[in-house]
């Protein structure tokens, strides 16, 4: 297969899988802002969105102010904005449209079809109007394209390369999602600090991040992301107790059947990879099998205890760096 | 009282006779026609617009936005050609790019023609699409346009004429195809009364072809298709070819020569390939050799061709056999090459080179058609009887300026087919481009793409002006 074209493959499915865990990430936030907050909980809450994704900057040098409409705008339909929903969809297809040739007709045409009606949805502004469907509806376009690939695409290499990128990025997205309480109270920390510098505030650092962190919001925040993953159903199933942080950690970090887990994510990149292999491609492979390795031996409670946020950090910096090997390796290598 | 549509429409019609009846091959359409309800034939019509679109068969226009899409209308009611005059028409586009073939060998080689005296050697050799760099270089098979789309029109009282041959990267014969797939999905009944000639096998004729192309010594060869990449106007009908042939759609940037061999990156390591089916120009194959500001191309690729060790379809320099200076002497190449009478006539073709025939186009210019010589796709050209005095004037201030550049022809009343129109139906001009495949034999598929020209009494059939497309029916024999 032309290296190219595989390039085009991989992307196509990252984008499109972006689009989704983007439409995921807002829908809970949105269903979360619902819940009685003091503002600047509020406020972080939304913040939280625009940190996990590392667009604060971008967002702030366009956006004088920090509403949840300019959030869900910046995030929706900015076409300055990569990671908005727009970007993704428009990526996506424009990846599908170079290597059309290479698709199924039905495939191609899901992504074609999904461009175009992003389109009018926009036009009639629907994410505004009625934002919760909307971003339903980006999840079950997202869908969509997963079952048509897997109902017509022949098992070859440039299936390989879609299912590459698509868990590729789900590592990548759901690993960010499980770190947005570390961003939500950095948030809110500095937040009380601004506050802390205009006039004496009577209440106590530890005390606001306590109020922020109770055990209502603490439940709320934990389903919401297991929500956004559709993974509640799942908690209840396997679990059958009460919502509680470390459990969640566990089912979204370590669980192999659980497909939008950490360790399901890049079992399968491992595997793929395995399937790919070409003669430069070695150490890429180790790279992910050891990952793969560590998750599946890991406990949840050494986790927490050396700390969510350094893991899913460094775990980060691992993906990206297969990312960056994939592409040297297989693809067009990143200039 | 007669109104001035109806008066200027006097042209040919492919359906309709002089008396007001319908010719004997239309018959079975009309008929069915008849039978079906407007808004039966309006929901069709919308349904045929939609899958287009969802498809994604479009084209970008030249001067738009990058990456504007378009579609080009699709019209329901067919051109249908009985099969008595496609059986005269076959056999005249084949002697026809025989001919041709054979001409551009001899340009390259030992100039037979020039020498005896039927091609003035100034119009090849200072022609810019004569190209130096394939001087007595050997090509395969002694194939040089692989792909021939040759615009053919009708005029006059039903007389076929070529209006151009088109040997360089001919386009459009994907819209035969898919609108032929429109046609038999939206009007399936009509399919069954009448028995159309099947244009589905296209890309295996054209893979074959290419294949048989491949440099000596290449069993199983490896062809490609290259592309200038998604933003070209033609880039739908690029990966429709490649992925009907089963073939990598490739782009400049996917290739590399090394030690005179060309080889594309695969996800596995370099891949050789034997059979390029290029759809760049030839400015923009090799910035080494051609422009070199070029990133369509691929560094070396002309080093490696002129070593024999890949297949450009179609060859380098075809461009010398379909220039609009040098059209004018095919029906002498036919004579000369294969010793027979041309079956096909040209358009008579006045030259704005020779001072006394450009006198004569600049008297009469309102009732010609000036085209540039090495224009293409309707852009660059006058079309008399529609133009306002204005325009004529500073047109022909530019065929002063620089004459040789300019050719002329009788404006033809191009034959008409009835077409949807806001107001119903109403005939509009066509012509048709059928495809010829030049290999060890030289083979064609019974139809071509049909062109309309959708602005009443205009004579410009190209999409990039404004037309649209119909699907042509070549009848089996037993139907007419």
């Amino acid at each position: 297969m032309l290296s190219r074209t595989a390039d085009n493959l991989f992307w196509m499915c990252r984008y499109l899988e972006r689009a989704e865990n983007t439409a995921r990430m807002l829908e809970v936030n949105l269903q979360m802002s619902l819940l009685p907050h003091d503002p600047q909980a509020r406020d972080g809450l939304w913040r939280a969105v625009l940190r996990i994704s590392e667009l604060e900057t971008a967002f702030d040098a366009a956006y004088p102010a920090t509403t949840p409409q300019d959030i869900l705008h910046f995030m929706v339909r900015d076409p300055a904005n990569p990671s908005s929903i727009y970007s993704c969809l428009r990526n996506a297809r424009e990846n599908a449209r170079s290597v059309r040739g290479n698709l199924t007709t039905e495939l191609w045409e899901t992504y074609n079809q999904t461009w175009l009606e992003l389109q009018r949805h926009l036009r009639e502004r629907y994410p505004e109007r009625h934002p919760g469907e909307f971003f339903e509806w980006v999840k079950f376009r997202s869908q969509v394209a997963r079952g048509v690939t897997v109902g017509t695409m022949l098992a070859d290499e440039s299936l390989c390369f879609q299912r590459l990128g698509i868990h590729l990025e789900r590592a990548d997205n759901t690993a960010r999602l499980l770190d947005i309480k570390f961003h939500e109270q950095a948030d809110l920390k500095a937040a009380h600090d601004a506050m802390e510098q205009r006039q004496t505030s009577n209440e106590t650092e530890p005390a606001l991040l306590e109020r922020a962190g109770s055990a209502h919001s603490e439940f709320y925040r934990w389903s919401a992301i297991l929500g956004s993953v559709s993974a509640l159903e799942t908690y209840r199933k396997v679990y059958r107790d009460v919502i509680s942080a470390d459990r969640v950690a566990e089912l979204l970090i370590l669980r192999a059947d659980m497909p939008r887990s950490l360790v399901a994510s890049v079992n399968a990149v491992a595997d793929d990879l395995a399937q790919l292999r070409n003669d430069r491609s070695g150490e890429t492979e180790r790279r992910a099998g050891m990952l793969a390795a560590e998750l599946r031996y890991a406990r949840i409670e050494t986790i927490l205890d050396d700390g969510l946020h350094p893991f899913l950090d460094r775990f980060l910096q691992r993906i990206n760096d297969l990312g960056n090997r994939i592409s040297e390796d297989f693809l067009v290598p990143l200039a | 009282m007669k109104d001035q549509t109806s008066v200027r429409v006097a042209a040919y019609d492919e359906m309709i006779d002089k008396s007001g009846g319908i010719r004997p091959h239309y018959q079975r359409f009309n008929d069915w026609l008849g039978e079906q309800s407007a808004e039966s034939m309006m929901t069709r019509r919308l349904e045929a617009d939609i899958n287009f679109r969802r498809v994604g068969i479009t084209f970008s226009v030249v001067g738009d936005e990058a990456g504007t899409e378009r579609l080009i209308p699709f019209d329901l009611i067919p051109r249908v050609i009985p099969a008595s005059e496609w059986r005269v028409l076959d056999a005249g586009l084949k002697q026809r790019v025989r001919a041709l073939n054979r001409f551009i060998y001899d340009i390259y080689h030992d100039h037979d023609i020039i020498r005896a005296g039927k091609v003035p050697a100034k119009q090849v050799f200072t022609n810019s699409q004569y190209r130096p760099e394939m001087q007595d270089i050997s090509v395969a098979e002694d194939i040089y346009c692989h792909i021939a789309g040759v615009d053919v029109v009708r005029a006059g009282e039903g007389e076929f004429y070529v209006l151009e041959d088109n040997l360089r990267v001919p386009s459009g014969v994907s819209y035969m195809l898919e609108n032929r797939k429109m046609s038999m999905r939206l009007m399936p009944e009509a399919f069954n009364r009448i028995k159309v000639e099947p244009v589905a096998h296209y890309p295996d004729l054209l893979l074959d072809n290419l294949r048989e192309s491949a440099p000596r010594g290449a069993d199983n060869p490896t062809v490609v298709v290259l592309t200038p990449g998604m933003y070209n106007s033609a880039y739908f009908e690029h990966a429709f070819l490649a992925q009907q042939m089963g073939v990598e759609l490739v782009e400049g940037r996917d290739l590399f020569v090394e030690r005179s061999t060309v080889y594309m990156r695969t996800t596995q390591g370099p891949q050789r390939v034997d059979v390029i089916y290029r759809r760049v120009d030839d400015d923009y194959l090799d910035p080494l050799s051609f422009r070199g500001d070029s990133a369509l191309g691929v560094a070396g690729l002309l080093s490696a061709y002129r070593a024999g060790r890949v297949t450009l379809a179609n060859a380098i320099g075809t461009g010398i056999a379909d220039d609009k200076s040098i059209y004018l002497h095919v029906p002498e190449m036919i004579r000369f090459y294969l010793g027979e009478e041309p079956i096909l006539k040209n358009v008579p073709t006045w030259q704005c080179a020779k001072p006394d025939e450009l006198s004569h186009v600049l008297a009469n210019m309102h009732e010609l058609v000036v085209k540039e010589v090495h224009g293409a796709g309707g852009y660059g050209m006058l079309v008399g009887p529609g133009s306002t005095k204005a325009q004529i004037d500073s047109f022909k201030d530019r065929v002063r300026a620089n004459p040789s550049n300019y050719i002329a022809q009788p404006t033809l009343s191009l034959s008409t087919v009835p077409t949807y129109v806001e107001s119903g139906i109403a005939p509009r001009h066509v012509d048709l481009r059928p495809y010829v495949l030049c290999g060890k034999d030289i083979r064609t598929v019974p139809g071509g793409l049909c062109r309309v020209a959708l602005r009443e009494g205009s004579l410009v059939v190209n999409s990039s002006q404004g037309g649209g497309t119909k699907d042509t029916w070549v009848l089996e024999d037993a139907s007419c």
